[in-house]
């Protein structure tokens, strides 16, 4: 039974770190920089291990800990593998290295604290897919938001201060909201069964009335939905992306934007099932509305990183679309496209740092020509560009294919019963893949082509590192678009248990 | 590894071999590997097409499985029958000769290594659509197909024009995969399968499926029109003639653009089904050749007069696709694939003499400076406008006669329109030869110095489609596909009119031909006096009906102007940045009320988890 030790040992390793840089005060640039990506290495070579063992035949949890913590109030830790968070850990643990890595020439000041922030964010990410107790989610999902604050607030841009204002506000109204929602439920738990417990499984058999799952769910929504973001509550994304420097909006994006999709479906629907299929139409009307308001405001926008940060909404858009359409390929193409845009947005934030470490500036019309300028830079630029288009053989293709392929088999019976709505919201989100190639390649066209135009003199294409970092991103997007089969076999049996939980009724009939 | 992966896979491996270590090898390697590649699937080609049986037997090949969900397992498989073992000719035969031309072509251009990886890479995504078994395979290669196409219009991207056009094409070409992948999704959910034999299976079975034929037809039919530039996604095309004339014979008139007609034949079992969804596709088609036809009457540009040549003759067919003629719809795709390759070829040796000059006001006199060219042009030019015994005779005159007499839909109308289509057909093509070619030299005087006649690498490739072009017809592929797409059934009392419709076919050809003798003989001057005394009719068609302009005013500019002022100034700024703002001036009024220090935001954090705390205390307290 190694491979619980290792889970234990994947999670804590960033705590580990973390602690021997805070206990190092004295210790190089170099070094800091050379430990933080060994353990990060470390990190991922023991995530595609557990991958490798995950079983995909088994349902439910696999190399699980579960240790009393509190006793008091049936608090564990407990943590595990399952299907729906398989896929995001190995991303996180696939990001790590890539972050750090990236951030070697860019960050120069308070470099060992900046490692620390990278350690505790990654830890806290991590334990918020492992955990499978609320009090323990609920730990680690508040203490995302410290590192992610402090990294922006230390070494982000100029307007730092209204950006991580805004980020600490929208999270922490949402937090506050899902906190009264976590003790009103654990303890209605406690009073119906008389017994105190936080652990998933428990809340998952939990009945309740309509109306108190419904209050409860649009508490943990509002959570959630900020989180993604869902419109109208995104606005914080794009001022967080634009302040954040590169290592922060790649663990943004890549990492923490999959915090709220995640939550979704781990906990708000699968909690509150007959709740969710009541709030279903409003829900999928406001991921609909997220593709193509996303994809508009891209369209208009003047600096890259803003661009990227308002694609993030279209996309992340498909994955609440998927989730909502409860069919198996619809959930099993939100698993995907929930990695697929880890990876592509990862993958563009880094691309628009390395540009910005030449040039210093974000501004769109400050670039032209960099195709004839910067040639390798450019041929991964575009493959990311096609990746996020959604082109064949590219991750984004499998996940949205995927997603609106479930959409539709969800949405064409229902029309012919006569409901609208699903199969309108649907035609739209295909509608979007348009818009989605519009300012992606106007993008790509006016930083790669026409006549050569860069900000501050020469400057020199991509050098060895970046190589690197580029190559495992493009790797890890053409492996996802061109075989997906093995992934999607391993989380097939928990989009099942997804799908079942939120199909369910418990409703409880009696009083509350 | 089967033969038809290998297929697919040679082009590939030219991609990644001169893409990846082309600039570094040397224009030779770069060369070989460009055009051994192709030339190697064309003989593997010829030899899968040894293995067919006869009839409807086919090849079928699972390379691997791309996803398994629930049960239904999406397979990357290949399927080679007669309809995939012509177009798999069509594609890696002249897609060779035209790799093969390119090297002439391309010769002192820098980017010669990206070149030759793009138009593997292109090829690769061709025989992908071509040869896929399932939809989703073909899908992949339709997307594919359309980013080589993007990559090589805007080949040379320094040029923001030539960039846009890239652009232009792309996302016209996208809205039509949202239909084809709506089509694709309802044929899905109907069937539970993606692979065309399947699909036409289920559509000829005994039990209808429980789905509209027509609708589903009526959506892949969005996805051809922007392929095979129909109207109304027709616009990228004229514009993808910034990309290498090379790349326009090979992509954007022999083989990418007919991609539609080839999903449509693919799939005749469903649309012998859909009656409604034929009809929408005929009297598409036919409107499409007529309205390219008389844009292409005035164009200057003789690249242009091919791309709206193209989209005519596109169009002529879908009519044919429309009346149930698939077979000779993939007959004219064959013919075309010649006459229009070697024309725009010709074109490119025209470009290559004149030193890039492309206006046909400024060339005549040509035939004797560049011999070889003209004569290929001539036997294409006479081919394309349908004058006995030439290849385009024997597919155009299929085309209306089925046109008129097919039971699936044809009519005197639907024939009226097309027949004089062809007569535009033969006036615009003759106008152009003798324009390039015939008239007097209007070329400048450093032009005229530098004319020559193009390498052999370049003019045997043409002799080779002008005998093509000339000889192609009598090889009937219509009969050839008989086993898998029967003709429609003809209107026996009209039979009597076979013999004196192919005459007036023939006579059409003749009128066009004298007329743009008439008109063209002594260069440009009668035209100019007709196009002074008809100004309004002549603005609108070298306008190009301004579709562009009704498109920008009524799509582009709406959606900027919605995104930007609606969207982002008020939606994003005043009402959500808006509120957001006013509440947290509230909130750190009350902060700093309560706790008298100064309102940072951790202590407003702190502040509201503690309401947060208090509410959900008071919830228990009151429900307990």
């Amino acid at each position: 039974m190694a491979e619980p030790v290792a889970l234990n040992l994947l999670l804590w390793l960033p705590a580990l770190g973390m602690a021997l840089l805070v206990a190092a005060p004295r210790a190089g640039d170099r070094a800091v920089r050379y430990f933080t990506f060994g353990v990060m290495l470390a990190q991922l070579a023991l995530a595609a291990w557990l991958y490798g063992r995950f079983d995909g035949s088994v349902p439910g949890l696999q190399f699980a800990t579960r240790i009393p913590w509190i006793a008091d109030w049936g608090v564990h830790y407990h943590v595990a593998l399952d299907g729906l968070n398989l896929l995001l850990v190995v991303l996180t643990a696939f990001l790590g290295p890539l972050v750090v890595a990236g951030a070697w020439t860019a960050v120069r000041e308070h470099v060992r604290l900046f490692h620390v922030m990278v350690f505790f964010i990654q830890f806290a990410m991590l334990g918020t897919f492992v955990a499978q107790d609320l009090f323990l989610f609920y730990v680690f999902w508040e203490a995302m938001l410290i590192p992610m604050f402090l990294i922006i607030g230390i070494w982000g841009g100029e307007r730092r201060i209204y950006a991580t204002l805004k980020f600490v506000l929208y999270t922490a109204f949402g937090s506050i909201l899902m906190l009264a929602a976590v003790i009103y439920l654990v303890w209605s738990l406690s009073r119906s069964t008389g017994i105190a417990s936080f652990d998933f499984t428990d809340l998952y058999r939990h009945r309740l009335p309509l109306e108190v799952q419904t209050w409860l769910l649009a508490a943990f929504a509002l959570s959630f939905a900020i989180k993604v973001p869902m419109v109208p509550l995104h606005t914080w994304l794009p001022d967080a992306h634009v302040e954040a420097p590169t290592a922060g909006s790649v663990i943004l994006a890549g990492v923490l934007l999959k915090m709220g999709t995640y939550g979704f479906m781990k906990l708000g629907f699968p909690l509150f099932p007959d709740a969710t299929r009541l709030m279903t139409p409003a829900l999928m009307t406001l991921a609909v509305v997220g593709i193509v308001y996303g994809a508009c405001l891209a369209l208009v926008q003047t600096d890259i990183k803003k661009i990227i940060a308002y694609s993030s909404i279209s996309h992340l858009g498909y994955v609440m679309l998927g989730l909502l359409s409860l069919d198996l390929v619809g959930v099993q193409g939100a698993l995907v496209q929930m990695v697929s845009h880890g990876l592509v947005a990862g993958g563009l934030f880094t691309m628009v740092g390395m540009i910005y470490e030449r040039c210093h500036t974000r501004e769109l019309a400050a670039y032209g020509g960099l195709a004839k300028l910067l040639p390798v830079y450019s041929v991964f630029f575009m493959i990311l560009t096609l990746a996020s288009i959604g082109l064949p053989g590219t991750s984004g293709f499998t996940g949205e294919f995927m997603v609106l392929l479930g959409a539709f088999n969800a949405a064409w019976p229902r029309w012919l019963a006569g409901e609208a709505l699903p199969i309108a919201l649907a035609v739209v989100a295909v509608t979007g893949v348009v818009l989605g190639a519009l300012y992606m390649l106007w993008l790509a066209q006016r930083m790669l082509f026409g006549a050569v135009r860069v900000p501050h003199g020469p400057v020199t294409d991509l050098g060895v590192r970046e190589r690197v970092i580029m190559i495992a991103f493009v790797v890890a997007i053409l492996g996802l678009g061109l075989f997906p089969r093995g992934p999607l076999a391993k989380t097939e049996l928990a989009a099942r248990e997804y799908q079942e939980r939120v199909l369910a009724t418990r409703l409880d009939e009696g009083t509350p | 590894m089967g033969l038809l992966t290998l297929i697919v896979l040679l082009p590939l491996a030219g991609f990644l071999l001169n893409g990846l270590l082309g600039p570094r090898l040397g224009r030779t390697f770069v060369s070989l590997v460009g055009c051994a590649l192709p030339i190697a699937a064309f003989l593997a080609t010829l030899r899968a097409w040894t293995h067919l049986g006869g009839g409807e037997s086919a090849l079928v090949e699972t390379a691997y499985t791309w996803a398994v969900v629930g049960g239904s397992s999406f397979d990357v498989a290949f399927y080679f029958d007669r309809l995939s073992a012509v177009m798999t000719l069509i594609v890696t035969g002249v897609g060779s000769l035209i790799h093969v031309y390119s090297t002439g072509y391309m010769k002192d251009d820098p980017g010669y290594a990206r070149y030759f990886a793009y138009l593997n890479l292109f090829l690769f995504f061709m025989l992908l659509l071509v040869l896929g078994r399932s939809l989703l395979v073909c899908f992949v290669g339709w997307e594919g197909v359309g980013l080589a196409s993007y990559l090589l219009i805007g080949f040379w991207f320094e040029d923001p024009e030539k960039a846009q056009a890239g652009k232009k094409a792309f996302i016209t070409n996208r809205v039509g995969d949202a239909g084809f992948l709506l089509g694709m999704f309802l044929l899905y959910h109907a069937l539970g399968t993606l692979d065309f034999d399947a699909i036409n299976a289920a559509f000829q079975g005994p039990v209808a499926p429980a789905v509209s034929a027509s609708l589903v037809g009526l959506l892949l039919f969005v996805g051809a029109t922007g392929k095979s530039a129909q109207i109304p996604l027709h616009v990228w095309l004229p514009d993808a003639m910034a990309g290498p004339t090379p790349v326009s014979a090979l992509i954007h008139a022999a083989t990418m653009v007919t991609a539609g007609v080839y999903l449509v034949a693919r799939l005749n079992g469903l649309y012998l089904q859909a009656p409604e969804a034929s009809q929408v596709i005929a009297v598409i088609g036919v409107a499409t050749a007529f309205f390219a036809a008389t844009v292409a009457l005035v164009q200057t540009d003789i690249k242009k007069v091919l791309a709206y040549s193209t989209i005519s003759q596109l169009g002529f067919m879908f009519v044919a696709l429309g009346v149930g003629a698939y077979g000779v719809a993939v007959f004219h795709v064959y013919t075309h694939a010649f006459f229009k390759a070697c024309l725009f070829l010709g074109a490119g040796s025209v470009i290559h003499a004149l030193g890039g000059e492309q206006d046909v006001r400024r060339m005549g006199g040509l035939a004797r400076r560049i011999p070889v060219t003209f004569a290929t042009f001539a036997v294409a030019t006479a081919a394309i406008a349908g004058l006995p015994p030439l290849a385009g005779f024997f597919s155009k005159d299929e085309i209306l006669w089925f046109a008129y007499a097919s039971e699936r839909g044809g009519s005197t109308l639907l024939w009226a329109v097309a027949s004089f289509t062809a007569l535009l057909t033969a006036f615009y093509m003759f106008r152009l030869l003798w324009l390039t070619f015939l008239t007097p030299s209007r070329m400048t005087h450093e032009t005229e110095h530098h004319v020559h006649e193009s390498p052999p690498s370049m003019t045997v490739v043409l002799a080779v489609l002008a005998i093509l072009s000339a000889v192609g017809g009598f090889v009937h592929v219509p009969h050839y596909l008989e086993p898998l797409m029967p003709l429609p059934a003809t209107d026996p009392t009209l039979h009597h009119l076979e013999t004196p419709l192919i005459v007036f076919a023939v006579l059409t050809g003749l009128a066009g031909l004298l007329g743009a003798w008439f008109v063209y003989r002594n260069g440009l001057g009668r035209a100019e006096r007709l196009a002074r005394r008809h100004a309004g009719v002549h603005r609108l068609l070298s306008g190009k009906y301004y579709v562009d302009e009704l498109y920008d005013g009524v799509i582009g500019r709406p959606l900027h102007w919605v995104s930007d002022r609606v969207f982002l100034r008020i939606g994003d700024r005043r009402i959500i940045d808006g509120s957001l703002h006013g509440l947290v001036a509230i909130a750190q009024r009350a902060a700093g009320r309560l706790s008298r220090i100064e309102s940072g935001s951790l202590q407003l954090y702190v502040l509201l988890a503690a309401l947060g705390v208090a509410a959900a205390l008071a919830l228990v307290w009151r429900h307990g």
